[in-house]
């Protein structure tokens, strides 16, 4: 057995209040892609982080070649040889392809002065050599969203690494760019290096990749061969974990009738024919891996973005929605992930806030705001919703995430709100809160508020949803009851990819070709 | 036991209530301290500072300043900014004359008019901004521009004076209270502030210019119309920009169609002074009206010692720094 290339063992990093990686291991041998799987947080980019040098990590040991080695920043990284392309471009959209690849080490005349020309020779000499077509003087910010990807990899493999990290390359590739992409990548592996492959399509994942890492929770769980496993071994690896059995869903129901109906929405973005039903007192849940469109369904309902197509029937009555203000005034709230940019006037009271939506419809006369019933209004909530606050006068900014979450969802009640759509109600709240939130969920459901919850987390969706809907890539996959809802078989329907695989288009009963183009 | 706890937490969040009112007070009381502190400075420092008749001189010279600076308050709470309200004065000053001298409507009607026509500016403003989503300093940059041009293209170029309005400059200044010297433009300016104050602070529109400064993604997401508003919030403003062009025309008794360049600096730098944030979602009129007094305060009493005009402005570029400055520390202090 040779010696690995890059090992990781037993490495440790916690952020204030969590615990990212716990006991990480990892290898990777030389001329081989590793791919990485694990479901949203389950540490995949903390650690990809730990080796381009971004974070550094609390204990563990990291060996390169046999030689231990601590990234000290991204830059230490690169001079040791692990180049990695994140998820996110790190790209200057205004500067040419050439001016992107050597940023930071341009090739100089004199001290002062850039060799545009030698620039654009060693650029052109590199595309060549990884057979890449791109023009080294196009302007980045121009070229399509594959070809930025190809300006990623000719800047990564400029610097000739001999670890290749990819996070997620594939995400915003079509079928064609995607085996483009895997050419380069069995170029680029040789004898001394080796790529580390991170992605959530098992398909790709058995095209690419020799071994595949699983990971959990922030921890280590198997290594496999490829060529060995099955992708439901690889899905039952990655959602595995015990489950609290005693907290189930309550009142599901069938009987129920339908509050909300949407039907074939569409946006050019990324929905593609997504229809549902929500009925009265239910919590529907919306599961799928991160970019299969939840978020986006929540956003269009409340006309926060633009329909392209589809219908929104509210209790039989056909609406539009065209911003969230007429949102509203249908009784239809939108409570975003991301309290503190979406939801919150940080800077401001619990008063403010819970007030905020309702203000012109029950806290004013003549245009001037009734603060007194403002403040009732507030003192009933804070008491109902048990939310924590020295007084009403608190800035919400020195909440606690919990007691944020908590004063949003007041200020939607005090608009008589009763459809509620709870994009990731839990994020960044701790456990014990995540409770609360969680019985607060299921009592507005008992008093026949009718909610859906998008979450990314698979425990949270299967104890709480009535009904599970699955998206995929921009559609509904499936419909699950909560009685056949399970981690498995929702990881399932979320990993299938109807427009590129004929396989799920198949099971799914869609026709590519006619859905499959926008 | 209940009975008892009760009225314990009712005095927390009392005195939470109190403690949160002072420390929002605070950039106020530390204005209104540098006031008192810059005046008592120069009533020391010169004889002839410290008068009743300069005292109202004082508050006379704020007048315009402290109009504008009111206006743009809102807009600079809702997070945006007006760099046309100085122009904007000038074209509204011109209007006025247009009205009452070209046109001959009496000053009942022509004086309203002109304030309309600053509110229909910032209704252009508002619009720009709001609905073509061009950034509010481009939009009212451009509108600082067409206003310029405008008031000289509809004066000629020459000023309009009103010697045959009887009772035009009685606006400024006139004495509506018998027997004491105190101009109307002070009367006046008190008025709007009291008004603005009140709304700002107790009206939807107020509250609303608070919450898109704050974070305009969540209170459209809350199911506010933040167009709607803020359309209304640039027109309302801008029937200060129509009332400081009555007040300054009124002051001089000709309408000057090249004075505005460089009002609007002088009265964000008073609303920056006062301790309101250009990031927008805090801000008041109490210290506004501070600002444009501490601004006030330091021409005259400069002018007074004889300094020199040129070195008035370094100091007052001072002035805005260490003001700014301290509101940072202060920030970073409490949290």
């Amino acid at each position: 057995m040779t010696e690995p290339l890059l090992e990781v063992e037993g490495v440790d990093k916690s952020f204030p209040g969590v615990r990212a990686l716990h006991d990480m291991r990892l290898e990777l041998r030389s001329g081989e892609v590793l791919a990485l799987v694990g479901e949203n947080g389950a540490g995949k980019s903390t650690l990809m982080k730990l080796l381009s040098g971004i974070h550094t990590a609390d204990t563990g040991r990291f060996r390169l070649g046999g030689e231990p080695f601590e990234a000290a920043s991204p830059r230490h990284a690169l001079e040791l040889g692990i180049s990695i392309i994140h998820q996110e471009f790190n790209l200057v959209p205004h500067l040419t392809v050439a001016q992107n690849v050597f940023i930071g080490r341009e090739p100089r005349r004199g001290r002062l002065l850039l060799d545009e020309r030698r620039l654009g020779a060693d650029t052109a000499a590199l595309l060549e050599r990884l057979h890449l077509p791109l023009d080294p003087k196009a302007v980045v910010g121009e070229l399509t969203v594959a070809n930025q990807q190809m300006v990623e990899i000719a800047k990564a493999l400029s610097y000739e690494p001999r670890v290749l990290i990819m996070d997620e390359p594939t995400a915003a590739l079509n079928e064609a760019e995607v085996e483009t992409l895997h050419e380069l990548i069995r170029r680029f592996v040789r004898p001394g290096t080796g790529v580390i492959y991170i992605s959530h399509r098992m398909e790709e994942i058995k095209r690419i990749a020799d071994r595949v890492t699983v990971i959990r929770d922030g921890e280590y769980i198997d290594t496999l061969d490829m060529a060995s496993a099955s992708t439901p071994e690889i899905i039952a690896l990655m959602v595995g974990r015990a489950i609290d059995t005693g907290a189930k869903p309550e009142n599901v129901r069938p009987d129920r009738d339908v509050v909300l109906s949407v039907e074939g929405l569409s946006t050019k973005a990324l929905l593609k024919d997504v229809s549902f039903d929500l009925r009265e007192g239910e919590i529907l849940g919306f599961a799928g891996l991160m970019g299969a469109g939840r978020t986006e369904v929540g956003r269009a309902l409340v006309g926060a973005d633009r329909l392209d197509g589809g219908t929104i029937t509210l209790r039989g009555k056909r609406i539009r929605v065209a911003n969230p203000a007429e949102a509203a005034r249908h009784g239809i709230g939108y409570l975003s992930e991301d309290r503190k940019r979406f939801g919150l006037l940080l800077e401001q009271d619990v008063r403010a806030n819970i007030a905020l939506g309702a203000l012109r419809d029950q806290f004013t006369s003549a245009g001037f705001v009734r603060d007194r019933a403002a403040r009732e209004k507030a003192r009933e909530y804070v008491g109902t919703l048990r939310i924590k606050t020295p007084s009403l006068e608190q800035t919400v900014k020195h909440l606690s995430g919990g007691n944020q979450q908590k004063v949003v969802i007041a200020k939607w009640l005090a608009k008589d709100c009763d459809v509620l759509v709870f994009d990731e109600p839990t994020r960044g709240i701790d456990v014990g809160a995540k409770e609360e939130i969680y019985q607060l969920l299921n009592e507005l459901a008992a008093q026949g508020k009718s909610i859906i919850m998008i979450s990314s987390e698979l425990p949270e969706i299967l104890r709480m949803s009535h009904r599970v809907v699955v998206m995929s890539e921009g559609r509904v996959t499936r419909v699950l009851d909560a009685a056949e809802a399970g981690q498995e078989n929702i990881m399932h329907f979320a990993t299938l990819r109807p427009d590129e695989n004929p396989a799920d288009a198949a099971e799914l009963g869609i026709e590519v070709g006619k859905a499959g183009q926008p | 036991m209940t009975a008892v706890k009760a009225p314990a937490r009712d005095r927390a969040q009392a005195s939470g209530g109190i403690a949160a009112a002072v420390k929002g007070r605070l950039q106020q009381l530390l204005a209104f301290a540098s006031l008192i502190v810059i005046y008592a400075f120069f009533s020391f420092a010169s004889p002839f500072f410290f008068s009743y008749g300069n005292f109202t001189a004082i508050l006379f010279s704020t007048v315009v300043i402290g109009t504008l600076a009111i206006g743009t308050t809102f807009v600079i709470i809702a997070g945006g900014i007006d760099l046309s309200i100085g122009t904007g004065m000038a074209l509204c000053a011109v209007m006025s004359g247009v009205f009452l001298v070209k046109l001959g409507l009496p000053l009942w009607l022509g004086v309203p008019a002109a304030i309309l026509f600053g509110g229909v500016m910032g209704l252009v403003n508002g619009i720009n901004v709001a609905l073509l989503k061009i950034p509010p300093f481009i939009a009212t940059l451009a509108m600082m521009l067409v206003a310029e041009g405008l008031a000289l293209v509809l004066s000629d170029s020459t000023p309009i004076y009103f010697n045959d309005v009887p009772g035009y400059t009685d606006i400024s200044t006139g004495n509506l209270i018998p027997g004491v010297n105190f101009p109307n433009a002070v009367l006046v300016l008190l008025a709007i502030a009291l008004i603005a104050g009140v709304l700002l602070t107790k009206s939807v529109l107020g509250r609303y210019t608070y919450s898109i400064g704050s974070n305009e993604e969540a209170t459209s997401l809350s199911g506010i119309d933040v167009r709607k508003w803020k359309i209304a919030i640039y027109a309302f403003a801008g029937l200060f920009i129509g009332l400081a062009g009555v007040m300054i025309s009124a002051r001089l008794g000709s309408a000057q169609p090249a004075t505005g360049m460089g009002y609007e600096l002088q009265a964000i730098a008073a609303v920056v002074i006062g301790g309101t944030s250009l990031s927008g979602g805090k801000g008041s009129i109490v210290g506004t009206l501070i600002g444009a007094l501490i601004i006030s305060v330091l021409n005259n009493g400069l002018q007074i010692m004889s300094i020199p005009q040129e070195w008035q402005n370094v100091i007052l570029g001072c002035v805005i720094l260490v003001a700014v400055y301290t509101d940072r520390i202060r920030k970073k202090e409490t949290t």
